[in-house]
């Protein structure tokens, strides 16, 4: 079998174990990499578990800029015996084998088609330490070294990172270079290098920035405004309250007193969460909350109460695989109903769907504004898959003239100035109306909200024409939310197309890859890329301008394909489900296949040459 | 509950406070609830506490859950803003708005149902936090709403209308509030308006958790012989181990009493409250020797009823996240935006 040979073209996966200090050695790795100019993206597998069990750690190295998710591996950095015999399998044909050799491995467990690299990472460890967490955290470092010997990465590149990781703590710094030079050394004497697969310095990653999309969202809520956050520890949204903690310690601080601009409350459970964040809603104040799915389907009946009494609240939801405690440390896309109509009786809410971290940063300030500006409650739907990744994007940016739109708040002045006031009246006949806050005027604009049916000046009603006049007038509000969400993202394939296919979110990048691969193959197709609920009337006329439209979503049920039959009244003949959902993340390669698949199907590839899909 | 208005005329008598509020200022709605009922005695007593402390009306929010209680905020202090949210559940919204405005005064107002079944939870961990507030749980030891079932602070053997008797333990409330670290800790009955105006000042004064528990039967549902929440009961058992004067700045304190049955406390923002022992023994500052006396006249069938514990070094919630002076809701982007050369900044850490 002939050795893979690919530059700046190529898979890694390390298997290791988790709490042993790999997570930190292969972020390293995978950032030198980057550092030379070639885009990566890598991803954690890691179990709901924080010693002992066995995590994964998959870099892809692409020149050309694809970030999805590739499928296969061309070199494995077995680190983890517990998982060998699967991980082995994973392994391309041709495909090449790093691991610790201190211990032989008898023959019947390695392949015979792929090259094998063996390196005595224990015994170079237990020689050069002595503590035993130095030889552990050492051998990840050491192994660094050595594949940048094999795979051609520039030593300055991975120095330079580790000068400005340890910066301040010099201490740390010379046994870290000297841990990699070891391997490094190890790996020039004794291993045969460089691979059939290297990496080459590129320019292909520019001014792009390299972030998870939790610390993003968090980052986008700091922008945004948001002062008060309640949260509960979940996977895989922990990281994002704890993200807006750290970044409210640099910029929340008020340089005199010291004194803090936000307040951060981890709640007892997420009804508490959730419950907090609509009392500061009420009260005036950006809120949020982050979590997941099964934090949602705790907060449903405040959910209900906000949408109701029109309080304005940003829930991030940082999807997990479901139902219930599901797969609590893999991603899907799997939450589109339970938040669309969250809460019992007639309800809808807002959703927003950011494709990547630079997405999660402008969604989650963006949120915080149409909270405020429609009153109403707000879900960010991200997911595992880019909220704990570190994803390549591009920079955040934010318009220095921006001001927060805080909707319609009426100010004492307006009041004084005798403006009339009823908490729940349309007057300007978008469905939104004026609000004011607790505190501000002695005499008018005072209210008593509730979750029980109100006339338009809140007095408790259950009449009849009451009760309408609210709940049509949600419903135009809802009509009004279309046009100030984000839009769809139309893209138009270079020739006319018959078919067309919707995605959203996390998708993207291996939407991207799918589609040039597709129009390699002949296949043309026009793309929506969905970016907010209530559908803006672009996906309307989307799908009505093509023959059939695929719908491609990381569910079983076809979520987002249901809300589009349910709100849009679509034939579902013509919408059809293209569903991932075993946890991992989408590929650009089940996209082409599904896709191809179901063209031919409809004999579309047996148009003449010339013509087109 | 009648269905006639109040007349808007007022008695050109009625007396106005340092504010120029007469205590029709302080009035909502006319209440909903039966005639007789205990909860309108507390409305009355919030009304009359308000007024006697100058309090703006429109500077005082009050949240509330679900329930008979929690209907009442409506019933007073139509000026101030108001949120009656889910059961249960009122804590945590009242913690967010706390969060949001730390300018405003907080009154909370529950159940028994609401605070002690559903929503134990987050009574106890409102408590743990320290919120700046004044807590007010309605108890009747049943669901009024809901037309007689047993909440969990009705005593075990106590009977219901129907002449079932309860067999599960009850929640002392009182002995939970000191348990999770209430600053502030009362017990009264709403028959009793002459202590409990005077607790309620004393707990809008409390910097930090202030729960005050009132024993109000329901006059439809629990106020039979048999039942441990009836007006007869509570005065016929209702042990009142002080009545309480509060004091804001320089008032002149003119009643007399015996030497050594007063007690003192000073309280964080310089209030301060005036005990008149009514038991020698006891001692509102000491939370253990409280949660002693407490359990053992319980163990008597003994309602203890007073300021049973003030924390005059007390904190709140606030103070604890050191969060700024100026209300949440009310900084600017200029106070919360870091701007875009600090984002470039970020981004450059990025790659």
């Amino acid at each position: 079998m002939k050795p893979i040979t690919a530059i700046n073209d190529f898979v890694i996966k390390f298997a290791n174990v988790n709490g042993s200090g790999s997570a930190s050695a292969n972020e390293l790795f995978a950032k030198s990499i980057l550092r030379m100019g070639v885009p990566v993206s890598p991803r954690n597998i890691f179990p709901s578990n924080i010693q002992g069990l066995p995590t994964w750690y998959e870099v892809r190295v692409c020149e050309a800029g694809w970030l999805g998710r590739r499928g296969g591996v061309d070199l494995l950095v077995a680190m983890n015996p517990q998982t060998w015999d699967n991980d082995l399998k994973e392994l391309e044909p041709g495909g090449y084998l790093f691991y610790d050799n201190s211990k032989p491995i008898p023959a019947t467990k390695l392949r015979d088609d792929i090259t094998i690299l063996g390196m005595p990472l224990t015994e170079l460890c237990n020689a050069a330490y002595d503590d035993p967490r130095q030889r552990q955290l050492f051998k990840n470092i050491i192994y660094v070294g050595a594949l940048s010997i094999l795979l051609n990465v520039e030593e300055t590149a991975i120095e330079q990172l580790i000068a400005e990781q340890y910066k301040g703590k010099e201490k740390l710094l010379a046994p870290n270079l000297n841990a990699l030079r070891m391997g490094r050394e190890y790996a020039s004497e004794h291993l045969p290098h460089p691979l059939g697969i290297q990496v080459q310095r590129a320019d292909n990653v520019g001014k792009k920035i390299f972030v998870e999309g939790n610390s993003a969202a968090a980052l986008g809520c700091v922008y945004g405004g948001a002062t008060v956050c309640a949260w509960y520890p979940i996977t895989p949204s922990s990281s994002l309250a704890e993200a807006f903690q750290r970044y409210c310690e640099k910029y929340r601080v008020d340089p005199e007193t010291k004194q803090n601009r936000c307040a951060i409350v981890q709640a007892e459970d997420e009804i508490a969460a959730v419950g907090v964040v609509v009392g500061a809603g009420w009260n005036g104040a950006r809120a949020f909350t982050a979590t997941s799915g099964p934090g949602v389907s705790l907060m449903t009946e405040f959910l209900g109460l906000a949408y109701f009494a029109e309080i304005p609240i940003t829930i991030i939801n940082v999807q997990r695989g479901g139902p219930s405690t599901g797969m609590p440390t893999r991603t899907q896309q799997a939450d589109l109903l339970a938040c669309a109509y969250a809460s019992h009786g007639d309800t809808k809410h807002i959703m927003l769907f950011p494709e990547d971290p630079h997405e999660c940063f402008e969604h989650g300030a963006a949120a915080l504004d149409l909270a405020d500006r429609l009153q109403t409650p707000v879900f960010v739907m991200t997911d595992l898959d880019i909220g704990m990744n570190q994803r390549l994007c591009t920079p955040f940016t934010w318009d220095p003239t921006r001001t927060y739109d805080r909707g319609k708040v009426m100010t004492r002045e307006m009041l004084d100035a005798g403006k009339d006031f009823g908490r729940y009246l349309d007057v300007d006949g978008d469905g939104i109306p004026f609000r004011t806050y607790p505190g501000t005027h002695p005499s008018k604009g005072g209210y008593f909200t509730r979750g029980t049916t109100k006339n338009a000046r809140a007095t408790y009603s259950e009449a009849g024409p009451d009760y309408l006049y609210n709940m049509q007038r949600l419903l135009q509000k809802f009509e009004s939310a279309k046009k100030l969400v984000p839009q769809p993202i139309l893209h138009k394939a270079a020739q006319p197309a018959r078919c067309g296919i919707i995605f959203y979110g996390s998708t993207s990048p291996a939407m991207a890859e799918a589609i040039g691969e597709l129009e390699q193959v002949g296949l043309h197709v026009d793309t929506l890329r969905i970016r907010a609920f209530p559908f803006s009337d672009v996906v309307a006329d989307f799908i009505a301008e093509h023959e059939e439209v695929f719908v491609v979503e990381q569910n079983r049920d076809g979520q987002l394909r249901t809300l589009l039959i349910n709100e849009l009244s679509v034939d579902p003949a013509r919408v059809l489900p293209i569903l991932h959902y075993d946890g991992t993340p989408i590929t650009a390669r089940f996209i082409v296949g599904e896709i191809a698949e179901m063209m031919r199907a409809m004999r579309l590839d047996a148009l003449k040459p010339g013509k087109v899909a | 509950m009648t269905y006639l208005a109040k007349p808007k005329l007022r008695h050109p008598a009625l007396s106005a406070n340092a504010r120029g509020f007469t205590r029709r200022d302080y009035e909502g709605r006319i209440s909903t609830l039966c005639a007789g009922c205990g909860h309108d005695s507390i409305s009355a007593a919030i009304i009359q506490a308000c007024w006697e402390l100058d309090i703006e009306p429109h500077r005082v929010a009050k949240l509330s859950g679900i329930g008979c209680s929690s209907k009442t905020p409506d019933y007073f202090l139509g000026n101030s803003h108001g949120f009656n949210t889910v059961h249960g559940r009122m804590p945590s919204v009242l913690t967010g708005a706390n969060l949001a405005n730390r300018d405003l005064l907080y009154l909370g107002v529950s159940g028994d149902g609401d605070s002690a079944s559903i929503g134990l939870g987050q009574f106890a961990h409102l408590m743990r936090r320290g919120v700046n507030m004044v807590y007010i749980l309605e108890n009747n030891g049943v669901y009024g709403l809901t037309k007689g079932q047993f909440s969990a602070t009705a005593d075990k053997g106590s009977a219901s209308k129907k002449g079932v008797a309860n067999t599960d333990s009850p929640i002392d409330t009182v002995s939970l509030a000191l348990l999770m670290g209430a600053t502030f800790v009362a017990r009264s009955f709403s028959g009793d308006k002459g202590q409990l105006v005077p607790i309620i000042k004393a707990a809008i004064g409390h910097v930090g958790a202030a729960f005050i528990d009132v024993v109000s039967p329901c006059v439809a549902f629990n106020n039979h012989a048999g039942s441990t929440k009836s007006y007869d009961y509570i005065r016929a058992h209702n042990e009142a181990v002080n009545q309480l004067d509060f004091i804001q700045g320089r008032e002149e304190i003119t009643a007399d009493y015996a030497e050594g049955t007063t007690i003192d406390v000073t309280q964080h923002d310089g209030t301060l409250i005036r005990l008149h022992k009514a038991s020698t023994d006891y001692d509102p500052t000491n939370k253990v020797a409280a949660m002693n006396y407490i359990q053992s006249h319980q163990a008597l069938g003994e309602v203890v009823t007073g300021l049973l514990y003030v924390d005059n070094q007390s904190s709140d919630l606030h103070r604890n996240l050191n969060t700024v002076d100026i209300p949440l809701n009310a900084l600017s982007e200029q106070a919360l935006c870091p701007g875009t050369a600090i984002l470039e900044k970020i981004n450059a850490s990025l790659r």
